[in-house]
């Protein structure tokens, strides 16, 4: 039995994952919110996106179950011994992939499906010294003759794995009508009216989605079999592998970050705007103070304070992912702590403006609490801007860590992240020949990931401003026409 | 109105009190100077010798913020709260923790972060709105929607991407210009074209829809429908009115901005090798230069509150309904 290691960021991951499980009952039961959060389902792109966002985030969950695994008994133990674990930490998306070439490191750079090393070394062979590029550890070592056996080897393993992919998307899609054809008549008319996109919510587009996004994998999962997809980086470690590792730390910066900013930005902005009077004046104080600094100098004093302090405390730790990590849920709280200021404004804003209505009044003639008033009263009429606060600072804090990292003060180095792999590869792309393929894998993941959350949050954004929605007869048939 | 300058003046005074202390805390009471004299000087095993002539002699020796063994306002005065503080806001940073003097630096960097940043202010703002313009006057038309695509797509793009593509592309494909570095006279504007084209083109995204959805807001209201009532062509409606109107929100949004390209591009300076401030706060976060750091902060903040006064000033110079309070 492996020891279960909790990390901090694993915590936090999976109460956040419990909190919108919770908010998703909780919108089921509302008819107010059901009613918007329809709309947001109606919407094509937003919906496609969330394909996307799901797969990313079923990545990112499996990344987060850590273990250390069990060690076998030392021959001269005793019998009584306490068990040994393995001093690295794994994750259970590690235990998944341990079959494939993915985690299997090569001692330096190699082109994607490359069965030979990117750079040449002195060899012995048959006594004599010779310069050549030698064979791989693991992509493609099950070839004997690579220059010949290489193109049919990997169209086979790419056609099985698409066919693999295409069957996964089949039964999708057939659970998909089995789901729908009780509602309808049948699952003919269900066919129909998916194929035909006249159902409520863009079932056609979502399956095509799921569709590319299964053939993708697949063909990528067949070709990892036996060769390193998208190569291998400087110390050899896959490419691909680091990409869906990375996929992890750029989900807990953008959710743990505004996880951490709602509280202050909550608390603070609604009191200042219902109390007014000196408690307003000392919180705008607060935080107009923290927004004139400007933020990446923030951060990175910030940054560089917990350098010292986690350098100076080094026994805490028992494992280096355990350091990395609480170095990255610290990055999250310095991010948090330092970006409430923006939605603390806008909250006050709106408190101002609804303290004043009739019904607030009327909690207030009838003797309720401040704290009552607020609770029950204020907040839920201000969610809708932090919701769209939420959905619109994930896909800045993706990109924001790719920044911090290349300065430095992002996360650990030992941790994957998208910044420290573009961080690492502006150089390659100043070779001859050029290494290209760390760039572009971080490129294609951190884009997908961005846009579709993108994507997702300007279709919450219009659904739940009311501002979007009073001006959009001006301007969205026009645009509907376009589409 | 003068009245009103001198009150936000002396208000942005108190924020900058707020920041020095804030900044303080966060680098004297996190961590002792012992931690960051180790880190500074490195190694595993340091004497405390070493640890004590490190203090003593960049002035961390003293007391934090009260010297009891001091009478008087030298009570206060002999600390290193007072020492470090006080002379920051009348703009004297002292030396840095490498012991050179941050004030001449900052002098001396000051021009190559400006040659950068204000042709990138400048063609990066005209370019936003010029393109955000065209979306508008093409609007509910396959122009349009893809322009605006073309923006989503382009803001979920890293600047750092847009950097590494453009050196790529125009440096080593083309070789029309070189890879990094900067020089004086003519030969500057070699070094920073390409600079200043991949700062526009990553603005372009976000600042392009940012300002589309303003000219929307603007076009669906009441004088432009009495503009075209009377007869105006589509483009005098567009460029006269509706431009000089959504313009406000604008100009108020990039005056405040114009203090803070003092500071530079952090990003930018640091991949093309331009010794500006930008790369000089990198430098110091590289090398965990405490003193450096926190005299960028402080320059940061007291820029951004010149900066916010000039945009409430040029509110009200731009637009005759606002009034000063």
């Amino acid at each position: 039995m492996p020891l279960i290691v909790f990390l901090w960021t694993d915590v936090a991951l999976f109460l956040m994952l419990a909190g919108v499980l919770l908010y998703a009952w909780h919108v089921r039961r509302t008819p107010t919110l059901h009613a918007t959060w329809a709309r947001v389902a109606r919407d094509a792109p937003a919906m496609c996106s969330a394909v996307i966002l799901s797969v990313f985030i079923v990545v990112g969950l499996l990344d987060s179950l850590h273990y250390r695994s069990l060690l076998p008994p030392a021959s001269d133990a005793p019998a009584g011994a306490p068990p040994a674990y393995a001093p690295a930490v794994r994750s259970v998306l590690d235990g998944l992939l341990q079959a494939t070439v993915l985690t299997r490191p090569e001692k330096t750079y190699s082109a994607p499906l490359a069965s030979h090393q990117f750079t040449k070394e002195t060899m012995l062979v048959d006594g004599k010294p010779v310069r050549d590029f030698p064979r791989l550890r693991a992509g493609g070592a099950h070839l004997d003759d690579p220059a010949t056996q290489t193109v049919p080897d990997i169209l086979w393993r790419l056609g099985a794995g698409l066919a693999g992919g295409a069957a996964v998307a089949l039964a999708a899609g057939a659970l998909l009508l089995a789901a729908l054809a009780r509602r309808r008549s049948g699952w003919r008319a269900a066919a129909a009216d998916v194929l035909g996109a006249r159902t409520v919510l863009p079932w056609r587009a979502m399956l095509l989605t799921f569709v590319l996004l299964a053939l993708v994998a697949g063909a990528a999962a067949g070709l990892a079999s036996g060769y390193h997809v998208l190569g291998t980086d400087r110390t050899g470690n896959d490419v691909l592998w680091q990409s869906l590792k990375s996929i992890r730390t750029a989900l807990v910066i953008g959710s743990l970050t505004t996880a951490a900013m709602l509280p202050p930005a909550i608390v603070f902005g609604i009191a200042s705007g219902y109390f007014k009077g000196w408690v307003d004046d000392v919180i705008q104080y607060v935080y107009t103070t923290l927004t004139s600094i400007p933020g990446v100098l923030l951060v990175a004093a910030c940054a560089l304070m917990m350098q010292v302090y986690i350098d100076s405390h080094a026994d805490i730790f028992d494992t280096s992912a355990a350091r990395a990590d609480l170095r990255l849920f610290l990055l999250c709280m310095i991010l948090g702590l330092t970006g409430w200021a923006g939605l603390c404004r806008l909250l006050r804003a709106e408190t101002l403006k609804l303290r004043e209505l009739e019904y607030v009044q009327a909690a207030r003639a009838f003797g309720v609490s401040h704290w009552r008033i607020m609770g029950r009263h204020l907040l839920p009429n201000v969610m809708h801007i932090v919701l769209i606060t939420v959905v619109l600072e994930f896909s800045g804090l993706v990109l924001y860590e790719a920044v911090l990292s290349y300065l430095g003060i992002g996360v650990d180095p030992s941790m994957n992240s998208f910044g420290s792999m573009i961080d690492r590869a502006r150089l390659e792309m100043s070779r001859d020949p050029m290494i290209w393929w760390n760039l572009l894998a971080s490129f294609a993941f951190m884009l997908a990931l961005v846009l579709a959350a993108n994507l997702f949050a300007d279709a919450v954004r219009d659904a739940f401003d009311p501002r979007a929605r009073r001006y959009r007869p001006a301007v969205q048939p026009a645009a509907g026409a376009a589409r | 109105m003068i009245a009103y300058v001198i009150r936000r003046l002396l208000y942005g005074a108190l924020i900058l009190v707020g920041v020095n202390l804030f900044t303080f805390v966060l680098f004297f009471a996190v961590n002792t100077p012992d931690d960051m004299a180790r880190l500074a000087i490195g190694g595993q095993r340091i004497s405390q010798d070493a640890i004590e002539k490190w203090k003593a002699d960049r002035g961390y020796d003293k007391p934090l913020f009260l010297n009891t063994e001091r009478q008087g306002t030298a009570r206060y005065t002999d600390t290193v709260f007072y020492q470090r503080s006080v002379p920051l806001l009348s703009m004297e940073f002292g030396a840095s923790d490498a012991g050179r003097d941050i004030g001449r630096e900052i002098r001396s960097r000051m021009g190559p972060s400006l040659a950068l940043a204000i042709p990138t202010f400048v063609l990066g703002l005209l370019a936003s709105v010029a393109f955000s313009a065209m979306l508008v006057y093409f609007r509910a038309t396959r122009l349009d929607f893809w322009g605006v695509v073309t923006c989503v797509v382009m803001l979920s793009i890293s600047s750092l991407f847009y950097i590494i593509a453009g050196q790529w592309l125009f440096s080593r494909m083309l070789r029309l210009v070189p890879y990094s570095g900067f020089a004086g006279g003519l030969d500057m504007v070699k070094f920073l074209a390409l600079p200043v084209l991949v700062a526009i083109v990553a603005r372009l995204g976000p600042e392009a829809r940012f300002y589309r959805t303003l000219f929307l807001e603007e076009i669906g209201k009441d004088y432009v429908r009495t503009a075209r009532a009377k007869g105006l062509a589509e483009r005098v409606v567009l460029l006269r009115h509706v431009l000089r109107n959504a313009m406000l929100p604008i100009l108020t949004g990039t005056v405040s901005a114009i203090p803070l390209l003092f500071m530079g591009s952090l990003i930018s300076e640091s991949f093309f090798g331009i010794p500006g401030l930008g790369s000089y706060t990198i430098d110091a976060i590289n090398a965990q230069d405490f003193s450096i750091v926190r005299a960028m902060v402080f320059l940061g903040s007291a820029l951004y509150i010149v900066g916010l006064i000039l945009a409430d000033i040029s509110y009200t110079l731009a637009d005759p309904r606002v009034r000063f309070e």
